[in-house]
C-alpha cells in the first residue's frame, strides 16, 4: 500500500462535537415495502471535523452508501429519513429543495464508485468537467474549460486538451476516476464524500487513484467521508473509523487504535479475515454466516448471530453505544474481551 | 466520417442489388413461371405464345434478362405495365407524390405528438401518466381502418371539418385533404412511440449518471435536458425510424379508406391483377426507402452517441 497517514494525530484531536463541520445524530432511514417500512439505516451517530477524514467500513448492504447519500438528500423514492444531519451548524434534515441543491452546489461533492456509470457516455470529458462550474458557480465557459485542464493536471492528467475533447468510453476506468476528483475539485467543497471510489478499478491503480484523492483534499483542506469495505484501506488513509454492520455503527475510533485494538467482535472479525503479504495461511479465518441488512436483523444485537463471543445478553435488544477508552462501541460485552487486532 | 458514409452508401448499393434480384427472381419462383402471368386464363396457340415469349424476351437466360432490366431500372425504367399499358415510372411517379406527403405529414404527426406524449409520461408520475397510458393502449389496440372510420364519419361527414377524399391539389391542398389520413396513419405508430419515449425516460432517469448530475445540485430541468432527454433519445430515435418505414407499405390501408390513388394501393392491385413489372417497381421503391431511413438512423446514431462511431 502506496498510501500513507501523514498527520493522524492533529486530526483527530480537533474534532468535537460541537465544531463539527458535519454530524449524524440518530440518523435512520427507512424505505416503504407493501405496507411497512424497512429500515436501512439505523441511529447512526457520526461526526466529521473541517479537513478531517473518516472512513465507513462495511459490507455490501450495510448501509454505509445509503447513510452517505442521505446527507446529499439522495435518497430512493418515497423514502424517509428520521434523526438529524447538522452540516456546518444548518440543520439539513427537513431543507427544502433550494437549500439542498445550494449544499450539493458548493459546500459537499460526492465521488461515485463506478465512474463509467457516473458519468454520462454521450458528453465529452470537459462538458462533464466544465457544467457545474457553468451552471452554478456562472464561471464563464472559456475560464471553466481553462481551469478544468489545470485540474486534470493536478489529478495527473497531463494531456489534459485533448482529454477535454474524448468521450468517457475512450478513457481507462482509473483515468475516468481521475476525472471525477477533478470534477469535485472544480467546485472546491468543504467536506467529499467518497462512495467506494476505488473498488471498481483494478489493484494497481487502486492505490495511485486514493493517493491522488487523499493528497489533494489535504491539501485543499477538505474533509472527506471515504466509504470502503476495505479496512486496511480506510485505515491508511483515514484519521478515524466507523465500521457499520446491518445499518448501525458498531464501532468508532482513531484509525490506529481501531486497528491495533479493535472493540467490537464484528470488527475484530473483519481484521482477521483478511489476507496478508506477511503470514502464509492456508485457509484464512472467516465470519461464519452472511451479512445482514438492518431490516433482517431480529431484537439482539445484530452480529450476535456469528457472534464466536455471544451470550445470552447478546439477544436481548440492540446493545447501546458506549465509551470505552476513546472508542464508541455498541458492544455489551466490550469491557471484558480482549480481540485481536492488526496481527 | 465520409468513409462512414461511403461505406453505408455501398453497403445500400449492396442491398438493393440483392434486393432486385430477389424481386426479379419471385417471378420465376411462382407455379407456372411468368407464362401463367402473362396469359391469365387463356390458353394460347403455340404461335401466341412463342410471340409473347419473344416480346418479354423469355427466351433469354435469366441472367441476361435480369441484367437488362436492372439496367433499365437503374436508368428509371421499370417496363410497361401489363394491365395498364402505360409506362411503370409514369404510373408511380404521381401516386409516389401522394404517398410521399402522407407518410411524410404522419412522421412529423409521430415524432411531434409521440415524443411529447411520451417524455411528459416519463417524467410525471400519476395522472399525466396513467392519462397516456390509458390512451396509448386504446390507439394502439383499434386497427387503422377503424380510426379512419370513425375519423371520416365525425370530422368529415359529421363536423364536415375535412374532405372525405381524394389527395387535394398544391401544398396547402393537400395538407387539408391528408390531414384526416395522415392522422389515420400516425395513431398506432404514435401511441407505440410515446410508450418507447415513456420507457426510455424513465429508465434515463434512473440512470447512475443523472445520480451525478443531480449530486451536483445542477437544477432539475437541466438535469433533464442534458442528461435525460439526450440519452433517452437513442432508442426513440431507432423506433421512429422503423415505424417510419414500415409506413409506406402501412399506406395502403389508409389509402383504400380515403379513396387516394396511392402507391400503397397501386401496388395491392398490382398484386391482384397479376401486374408484376409494377409489382417489382413498388417493391424496388419500397426497398430503397427503407435503406435510406435506416441510413437516416444510423446517421442520426452518430450525432447522438459517440460509442456508436468506430
Amino acid at each position: 500500500m502506496s498510501v500513507h497517514k501523514l498527520h493522524t494525530s492533529d486530526k483527530a484531536e480537533s474534532h468535537s462535537a460541537d465544531g463539527a463541520l458535519l454530524s449524524l445524530r440518530g440518523l435512520g432511514l427507512a424505505v416503504p415495502a407493501g405496507k411497512e417500512w424497512r429500515p436501512l439505516v439505523e441511529e447512526v451517530d457520526l461526526s466529521i471535523g473541517r479537513g478531517e477524514a473518516v472512513g465507513l467500513v462495511g459490507e455490501s448492504g450495510s448501509g454505509k452508501s445509503m447513510t452517505a447519500r442521505t446527507v446529499l438528500g439522495l435518497t430512493p423514492p418515497g423514502a424517509r429519513v428520521t434523526g438529524e444531519i447538522v452540516f456546518d451548524g444548518t440543520p439539513v434534515t427537513g431543507a427544502d429543495q433550494r437549500a439542498l441543491r445550494a449544499l450539493r452546489t458548493r459546500r459537499i461533492a460526492m465521488i461515485f464508485q463506478d465512474p463509467r456509470a457516473h458519468i454520462n457516455p454521450v458528453r465529452t470529458i470537459g462538458d462533464f468537467l466544465t457544467e457545474a462550474m457553468i451552471a452554478n458557480l456562472e464561471v464563464p465557459a472559456p475560464e471553466a474549460a481553462a481551469r478544468a485542464v489545470r485540474l486534470l493536471a493536478d489529478v495527473g492528467i497531463t494531456d489534459g486538451e485533448r482529454r477535454m475533447r474524448q468521450y468517457p468510453h475512450e478513457l481507462s476506468g482509473g483515468l475516468l476516476q481521475r476525472v471525477m476528483i477533478a470534477s469535485v475539485l472544480a467546485v472546491e467543497p468543504d467536506l467529499v464524500l467518497a462512495d467506494e471510489p476505488t473498488t471498481a478499478l483494478d489493484v494497481t491503480t487502486q492505490s495511485e487513484v486514493m493517493a491522488i484523492l487523499d493528497e489533494l483534499r489535504r491539501e485543499r483542506g477538505m474533509a472527506m467521508l471515504l466509504i470502503t469495505h476495505d479496512l486496511e484501506l480506510a485505515a491508511a488513509t483515514c484519521d478515524r473509523l466507523a465500521v457499520m454492520y446491518a445499518g448501525r455503527i458498531v464501532e468508532t475510533q482513531p484509525a490506529t487504535a481501531l486497528t491495533s485494538t479493535p472493540r467490537h467482535p464484528y470488527t475484530s472479525g473483519l481484521m482477521l479475515s483478511r489476507p496478508s503479504i506477511d503470514a502464509v495461511v492456508h485457509r484464512l479465518p472467516v465470519i461464519p454466516g452472511r451479512p445482514l441488512a438492518a431490516f433482517e436483523a431480529d431484537d439482539g444485537c445484530a452480529f450476535a448471530p456469528r457472534c464466536a463471543h455471544a451470550q445470552g445478553l447478546c439477544h436481548e435488544g440492540r446493545p447501546p453505544v458506549q465509551e470505552l477508552d476513546g472508542a464508541r462501541v455498541a458492544c455489551v460485552r466490550a469491557g471484558e474481551l480482549t480481540l485481536q487486532g492488526e496481527s | 466520417m465520409t468513409v462512414f458514409l461511403l461505406r453505408r452508401l455501398a453497403g445500400l448499393a449492396v442491398v438493393l442489388l440483392v434486393a432486385s434480384f430477389l424481386v426479379y427472381g419471385l417471378l420465376y419462383l411462382v407455379p407456372g413461371g411468368p407464362m401463367a402471368f402473362l396469359l391469365g386464363n387463356r390458353s394460347g396457340t403455340p404461335e401466341q405464345i412463342a410471340a409473347i415469349r419473344a416480346q418479354y424476351h423469355l427466351d433469354d437466360p435469366f441472367l441476361v434478362r435480369y441484367a437488362t432490366w436492372l439496367g433499365d431500372a437503374v436508368r428509371g425504367d421499370f417496363g410497361s405495365s401489363l394491365v395498364y399499358r402505360q409506362d411503370v415510372s409514369a404510373l408511380m411517379s404521381a401516386r409516389a407524390a401522394t404517398t410521399t406527403f402522407l407518410v411524410g405529414y404522419s412522421t412529423v404527426l409521430i415524432v411531434v405528438v409521440g415524443v411529447a406524449a411520451g417524455t411528459l409520461a416519463g417524467l410525471r408520475r400519476g395522472r399525466v401518466d396513467n392519462v397516456v397510458s390509458a390512451v396509448s393502449s386504446a390507439f394502439l389496440a383499434t386497427p387503422t381502418f377503424v380510426i379512419g372510420v370513425v375519423l371520416v364519419i365525425v370530422f368529415a361527414l359529421g363536423l364536415g371539418w375535412f374532405p372525405v377524399f381524394g389527395p387535394g391539389e398544391g401544398f396547402g391542398g393537400r395538407l387539408y385533404h391528408l390531414t384526416l389520413p395522415a392522422i389515420t396513419l400516425s395513431l398506432g405508430s404514435a401511441a407505440f412511440l410515446a410508450r418507447i419515449t415513456r420507457a426510455s425516460v424513465r429508465e434515463e432517469l434512473g440512470r447512475e449518471h443523472v445520480e451525478t448530475a443531480r449530486s451536483r445540485g445542477l437544477a432539475e430541468s437541466l438535469v433533464i435536458r442534458r442528461h435525460v432527454l439526450r440519452n433517452a433519445s437513442i432508442p426513440v430515435i431507432t423506433v421512429t425510424g422503423l415505424t417510419v418505414a414500415s409506413l409506406i407499405a402501412g399506406s395502403v390501408v389508409v389509402e383504400n379508406v380515403f379513396a387516394l390513388d396511392g402507391l400503397g394501393s397501386l401496388f395491392v392491385r398490382a398484386i391482384l391483377q397479376r401486374d408484376f413489372a409494377v409489382v417489382q417497381a413498388v417493391v424496388l421503391v419500397l426497398v430503397t426507402a427503407f435503406v435510406l431511413v435506416n441510413l437516416v438512423v444510423d446517421l442520426c446514431y452518430k450525432a447522438l452517441d459517440p460509442r456508436m462511431s468506430r
